[in-house]
């Protein structure tokens, strides 16, 4: 199996095309593989996590319902989600054999995923707090505990702030993923005709400049299957689905709150 | 750059006596398979080196593909039919001259005896920069070596370009449009019938093919219905040289016309798009009109809105303008 498509282009240079599109089955399959793993893991702990949220602390000085997630937060992922899925639709499907005039639609889609980071970024820099999201070292730790105890048991790792180390992480690989897959893809509408600016198919590279494009652009797509698949996993687990409905209705249980979250790394800042 | 060599890259030579036999053989083979007809797009294909098949399905001998038979609504043609016998043919000439007429374009009398309508209307484009082997998009690549500032163009699309600027070459396709034509497709699951108009694929959809033909299946026949029979039909054909060449612009056209008035009317035309293109808009106009100059001319102006030439295709705007109008206007009595 190749990981590259490679040819031969005019001038007798060997140039990279892109990637080889085997590797979106692999993509899937290690998604799959991940699915499958975590849930025979998930054997040996889900009984004690039931006993935990059945027994689980509870704070009436707190409100019942807290806010996790603003309306604008809410808003912005369900542009990305559904962005990112008509990106994979349109970018893979023809690859694997059903045709249909994808590219428009890829490229309208992939502009308005590339608004909405932009207005993530913005959002998340000037009006929320970027260490909530950020990866340090006790995460990392955090992490290590995390996976020793599903694979080992033994202890747990202390309650995280807002975001648990495993969705910092994710957050982070989608996001290298996701910005490799923008940049290239809005370098990519250079070769294409469409009504923003002119085509010009050697502007920035020549043959084998825009190979590593393309390769960069087919990584990207194919590591966001893997993550997507994982994401919608989880999403649809049923212990995670408190975090499923906030990410829906911005706000989580009180218990959800006391049970999973550290009130001193994520103080309570709004709810009713 | 491909060379035209004299031998051929080794392949599995398959002779198939029964359709069902080759498309067991296809089926088997899928895409390293490849369908030889008349082989005057395969030989060129091979010789370049440019297309190695390991396996090719020679359809010379299977009886059920070729001949022109009538059936209850029309006639059906095979698909290996020589383009010799559909230009010779009475009951074609008769009722579908239209169609005789596209076929007696096509290249040269020794290629048309030996090319058949199937190969015709299922060829390959002939833009050079793709049959020279190079990585373009319908290659495979991320490149339309025809469409960069430096291309020579002179022969590529004016409409629908995505990516890719190739055109289809068939001169049979425009006329069995106009003629509302069905195409019969066979595959190991059975048969499947499109319309003329709806076998050509556009590189929108999908750019490494022209047709919906999937590699396991074989384009078995032409249906042509009598809604056009004896109708009155028009077919020019312009081309860089008359005694042989593909088409730099083509027209069919196929009217009821009483008392000069439009009744109904169908207009395609090819090489100016990656597929042959239906002209619905103008159809949609010229019905119940009187044939005069001045419809014609508002007809094929109308026809021409959306082209966006490349570098060295402008001519072709005027060009096909020009075709419909002739189109129309042949229809006008004399």
């Amino acid at each position: 199996m190749n990981l590259f498509q490679r040819a031969t282009n005019p001038w007798g240079q060997d140039v990279l095309l892109g990637i080889d599109w085997s590797l979106f089955w692999i993509a899937l399959i290690a998604g799959g593989v991940f699915l499958i793993l975590h849930l025979a893991l998930r054997r040996r702990w889900i009984g004690e996590e039931k006993k935990a949220a059945a027994n689980a602390p509870d704070d009436p000085g707190l409100p019942q319902k807290i806010q996790r997630h603003s309306l604008a937060s809410r808003l912005f992922h369900a542009v990305m989600g559904i962005s990112m899925i008509l990106l994979l639709i349109t970018g893979f499907l023809p690859k694997v054999g059903l045709q249909f005039a994808w590219l428009e639609i890829h490229w309208i889609t992939g502009l308005i995923l590339t608004a909405s980071i932009v207005f993530h970024i913005v959002h998340a820099t000037f009006f929320q707090s970027l260490k909530n999201v950020w990866v340090g070292l006790s995460d990392l730790g955090d992490m290590m505990r995390e996976m020793r105890k599903a694979v080992t048991g033994g202890e747990a790792p202390a309650k995280p702030g807002k975001y648990p180390a495993a969705q910092k992480m994710f957050h982070h690989a989608a996001t290298l993923a996701g910005m490799a897959a923008i940049v290239t893809g809005i370098l990519m509408m250079w070769r294409i005709e469409q009504p923003l600016w002119a085509q010009d198919d050697y502007k920035f590279f020549g043959d084998g400049g825009w190979g590593w494009v393309y390769v960069l652009h087919g990584v990207g797509g194919v590591v966001l299957v893997t993550l997507t698949v994982a994401h919608v996993y989880f999403a649809i687990l049923p212990e995670k689905r408190w975090m499923t409905w906030s990410m829906i209705l911005g706000w989580i249980d009180r218990k959800d709150y006391l049970r999973h979250h550290d009130p001193a790394k994520w103080p309570v800042t709004g709810g009713k | 750059m491909a060379v035209i060599h004299d031998m051929i890259p080794d392949f599995e030579l398959y002779q198939p006596e029964s359709l069902d036999g080759a498309l067991e053989v296809l089926d088997r083979h899928r895409e390293s398979a490849w369908v030889l007809a008349g082989g005057m797009d395969t030989f060129d294909w091979f010789k370049d080196r440019v297309k190695r098949p390991e396996a090719v399905v020679d359809l010379g001998a299977i009886p059920e593909l070729s001949g022109i038979g009538e059936t209850d609504g029309g006639i059906e043609i095979g698909a290996m039919t020589p383009l010799t016998e559909v230009v010779d043919n009475e009951l074609i000439r008769e009722r579908y001259g239209i169609l005789a007429e596209a076929a007696e374009t096509v290249a040269t009398p020794q290629i048309r005896n030996q090319g058949t309508l199937g190969g015709n209307l299922v060829q390959d484009t002939r833009c050079w920069y793709y049959r020279a082997g190079w990585p373009c998009y319908r290659a495979g690549g991320n490149i339309c070596y025809a469409d960069t500032p430096e291309s020579m163009n002179r022969e590529h699309c004016i409409f629908d370009a995505s990516r890719c600027v190739a055109v289809t070459p068939s001169d049979t396709a425009p006329a069995l449009i106009a003629l509302d034509a069905e195409m019969v497709i066979r595959g190991r699951r059975g048969e499947r019938t499109v319309a003329a108009e709806d076998f050509f694929v556009g590189p929108a959809i999908d750019i490494t093919r022209m047709t919906v033909l999937q590699p396991n299946e074989v384009l078995q026949s032409v249906r042509i219905p009598d809604t056009w029979a004896g109708a009155d039909f028009y077919f020019e054909k312009v081309r860089d040289r008359n005694a042989w060449d593909f088409p730099l612009v083509n027209v069919a056209s196929a009217m009821r016309v009483e008392d000069g008035v439009v009744q109904d009317c169908r207009l395609s035309v090819g090489a100016v798009s990656p597929v042959p293109l239906r002209m619905d808009r103008c159809e949609e106009l010229l019905r119940g009109q009187k044939i005069s100059e001045d419809v014609a001319t508002r007809i094929a102006e109308l026809g021409v809105i959306g082209a966006k030439p490349l570098r060295h295709n402008g001519y072709k705007v005027p060009l096909m303008r020009n075709l419909i109008r002739r189109a129309i206007r042949g229809q006008a009595p004399v």
